[in-house]
């Protein structure tokens, strides 16, 4: 049991408290609700059951890779597993769930606002998910769909199964959700924020979403059009990417790729958002480089529009082109490496607390800079053609994706719980939670990049006896990796029925959301906050605590 | 910031003051319409490359269009340019009754815009030009041919479900105008609206030559 005390709230007795959760019941005030707040907590139920999907799928992977032979599942239904585990992944789980539950939780919060600009609108965009998400799933039930997620053309036109087209259109409407919360946030971001909370005193969360609204709103349209006509060619034949006519497939490629390389960055700088939050919070300390890390922001949403190419190097795209591309994506790397040196070097002499969200945070750190470095071997053209489509890119991508992204998650799903459910985590869980998926995740993918140097292609269930021992290892860790999210899972889930009552700042962290209750009433301020000072001002912390006797 | 002064009916509980409210509704219909672009971008994007490739094929299927029902589309939509634009400025000086009766003509126009595309489909259709229903051309370059009316349909299809939702929107912002709930302190949606025809009535401006007018020397 935890004896963790935390600071009661101000009207603690219990029954009196109104807040966001507890204002009004019943099953239709959730469903109609125009609260960000309470769409932000439908979002992280939606998206965790598609976390669950995903990964039940990719447990079934591992699965039958645990030996060279075919022998649990037919060729056709293993292709059907990895396209749903990525559709599920990537469309329904790691573009919504940074900016969608935390973002739409936190950021108006953060800039001292009463709600997003739109709040009809961000309820649409939770509808379009959820449509998206049963058309996608029926499409999944009914016979499933084997394209891979990338939805290339003619795997999803000439030679589709027939279930293509439905989880084309569910993809699609999906795309709507994240455009509407782009176009809510940019604007929230533009005309909400409070008095005296200026442009360089926005917390650099809100920097990275504002970036990533950015992204969604110019890329996420692109690839919506783009799905459309596979989808109108596997319905009507049109014929645009079809070569028997004269059409171009590759030109699919380019259109997707535009998008969803940008999409790659849609999901993982809202995570740096997070952990700029995390690690000034528990390191006590401002952020080292506070401009630099926010523009970085930007140039990443600028550059990832412009390196689209490099998934494309062994396409026959000119070569040129192809040199072009490799130059820009190392390029990105910088703005990257400056934020990761940003955050090392505001660490570095801070009163370091080591309380989870931190552990997931410096997990992070970790498991994206190899993801990071990895990219720049995939960048360099000569590099690629060895190690394009095999599990080398796999690994890479995980390590960013789930290494950097799920860890960015998780770190700031836990840093603002206390905030969303007034509840604290039992911390000694969680800590366990968190050691199990770092060491379950590098024990699945670590051995991936092992595997596709050695020259394992992707998406193959039958593969050489020798590279078996890499195999296992790497369902073993797969299933550490399942029991640390089920920890996780349970841990949180207990919280909310056992869980001590946290009062408004269980970290005593800086920001306007931290100085309202947990969980915050349903209009989040009692009066417009005034921004007076800096963000991240932790080192004048007795000072303003001081000053705040009252509050 | 905090004016709790004039309350006005249609101000958000969400926002401070009508002027917050305004640009709010403002700077989000611009970024939908940036949206917007990148949307009909795309299948510029696609158009190019194929046009590029197979211009001889675009030309012939390009003289196959109608000019002059495209023409007159085009200022048909022009016309419908002035009067919704007409209908936010009599919104801005609360002039209800004219507000009506210009959001009626553009109503009007934006019908007749989609009877003459109706028109249009109908012939294709008895010439065998549509793709995925009764595409047929035995002449040379039946795969580009096919190409061109498949960005064809898709384009003005696209245009045309824009028109569509233009016309739905109005027909959701009569009863509004009837109410008399728009004037010079709230006239944002009326505005928004406006900034949506416009940008479809541009995205016809370059549809109409990049498709009609193809190697046409007149």
């Amino acid at each position: 049991m935890t004896t963790t005390e935390t600071p009661a709230s101000p009207a603690s007795a219990g029954h009196g408290e109104v807040n966001y959760l507890n204002h009004e019941y019943g099953i239709k005030s959730w469903l109609l609700t125009l609260d960000h707040k309470r769409i932000g907590i439908l979002y992280l139920i939606t998206t965790t059951m598609f976390f669950a999907l995903g990964g039940l799928f990719a447990g079934l992977i591992r699965l039958e890779l645990m030996t060279p032979e075919g022998d649990l599942f037919q060729a056709d239904t293993y292709n059907k597993l990895f396209t749903m585990h990525g559709v599920a992944m990537i469309f329904f789980f790691l573009i919504p769930s940074v900016p969608a539950v935390l973002g739409n939780f936190v950021l108006p919060l953060m800039i001292g606002a009463k709600d997003v600009a739109f709040p009809r609108l961000n309820l649409l965009s939770w509808y379009c998910y959820i449509t998206g998400g049963t058309l996608a799933s029926f499409a999944i039930v009914a016979g499933g769909v084997d394209t891979g997620w990338t939805f290339y053309t003619p795997y999803s036109s000439t030679y589709s199964t027939g279930f293509v087209s439905v989880a084309l259109m569910g993809v699609f409407i999906n795309g709507f959700s994240s455009i509407l919360t782009g176009v809510n946030f940019l604007t929230t971001v533009h005309k909400m924020r409070a008095p005296g909370m200026t442009w360089f005193r926005l917390p650099l969360f809100i920097w990275a979403h504002y970036a990533t609204s950015l992204m969604m709103i110019l890329g996420t349209p692109v690839v919506a059009i783009t799905l459309l006509l596979v989808a109108l060619e596997n319905m009507f034949g049109l014929g645009i990417f079809n070569p028997e006519l004269g059409g171009d497939p590759i030109l699919m490629q380019h259109l997707f790729w535009f998008y969803s390389h940008p999409a790659v960055y849609i999901m993982i700088v809202p995570g740096f958002g997070v952990i700029s939050e995390v690690i000034a919070c528990f390191s006590r300390k401002a952020i080292f480089g506070y401009s630099f890390v926010a523009f970085s922001s930007l140039a990443i949403a600028l550059l990832g529009f412009l390196v689209w190419g490099h998934h494309m190097f062994t396409t026959g795209q000119s070569i040129y082109a192809g040199m072009v591309f490799s130059f820009i994506t190392f390029f990105i790397a910088v703005p990257t490496a400056v934020k990761i040196f940003n955050w090392t070097a505001t660490m570095y002499r801070g009163s370091i607390d080591l309380k989870s969200p931190l552990m997931y945070a410096l997990g992070f750190i970790g498991l994206f800079l190899i993801g990071g470095l990895t990219g720049t071997f995939l960048s360099t053209l000569a590099m690629d053609i060895h190690l394009h489509d095999t599990y080398f890119v796999v690994s890479h991508f995980h390590y960013v994706m789930v290494g950097g992204m799920v860890m960015a998650y998780l770190s700031g799903l836990h840093f603002w719980w206390p905030k969303m459910m007034g509840r604290m985590y039992n911390e000694a869980w969680a800590m366990t939670g968190a050691v199990l998926i770092f060491l379950g995740f590098n024990l699945t993918f670590f051995p991936q990049f092992v595997l596709g140097y050695l020259g394992m292609p992707r998406r193959y269930h039958v593969y050489p006896e020798e590279f078996q021992i890499l195999h296992v290892a790497s369902t073993g860790g797969a299933t550490v990796l399942g029991l640390g999210y089920m920890v996780l899972f349970v841990c949180l889930v207990w919280s909310l029925f056992k869980g001590a009552k946290a009062g408004p700042n269980p970290w005593t962290a800086k920001g306007l959301e931290w100085e309202i209750e947990s969980p915050p009433t349903p209009h989040n301020f009692h009066e417009t906050p005034i921004v007076t000072s800096e963000p991240y001002a932790y080192e004048e912390e007795d000072v303003l605590l001081a000053d705040k006797g009252s509050h | 910031m905090s004016k709790t002064a004039s309350h006005h009916p249609a101000l958000q509980h969400y926002f401070d003051d009508l002027k917050q409210q305004h640009g709010a509704a403002t700077m989000g219909m611009w970024a939908f319409l940036a949206q917007e672009i990148m949307f009909f971008g795309g299948l510029f994007a696609g158009y190019t490359v194929y046009r590029y490739k197979y211009f001889n094929a675009f030309v012939e299927g390009s003289n196959l269009l109608p000019i002059a029902w495209g023409g007159l589309n085009t200022v048909i939509l022009i016309a419908s340019s002035f009067t919704v634009a007409m209908a936010v400025r009599c919104a801005q000086q609360g002039l209800h009754r004219s507000v009506f009766n210009w959001f009626m003509a553009t109503m009007v126009l934006g019908l007749g815009f989609l009877g003459v595309k109706a028109i249009e489909y109908s012939h294709k259709y008895h010439d065998h030009l549509i793709p995925g229903l009764n595409f047929q051309w035995d002449g040379p370059m039946a795969g580009p041919m096919k190409i061109f009316f498949s960005f064809y349909f898709v384009m003005t299809g696209m245009h045309a479900l824009h028109m569509i939702i233009g016309v739905g929107l109005m027909l959701w912002l009569i009863p509004k105008i009837r109410a008399e709930k728009f004037g010079p302190q709230y006239y944002s949606p009326i505005e928004n609206f406006g900034l949506y025809w416009h940008f479809v009535d541009i995205v016809w401006i370059f549809l109409f030559p990049l498709l009609y007018l193809i190697g046409r020397h007149l």
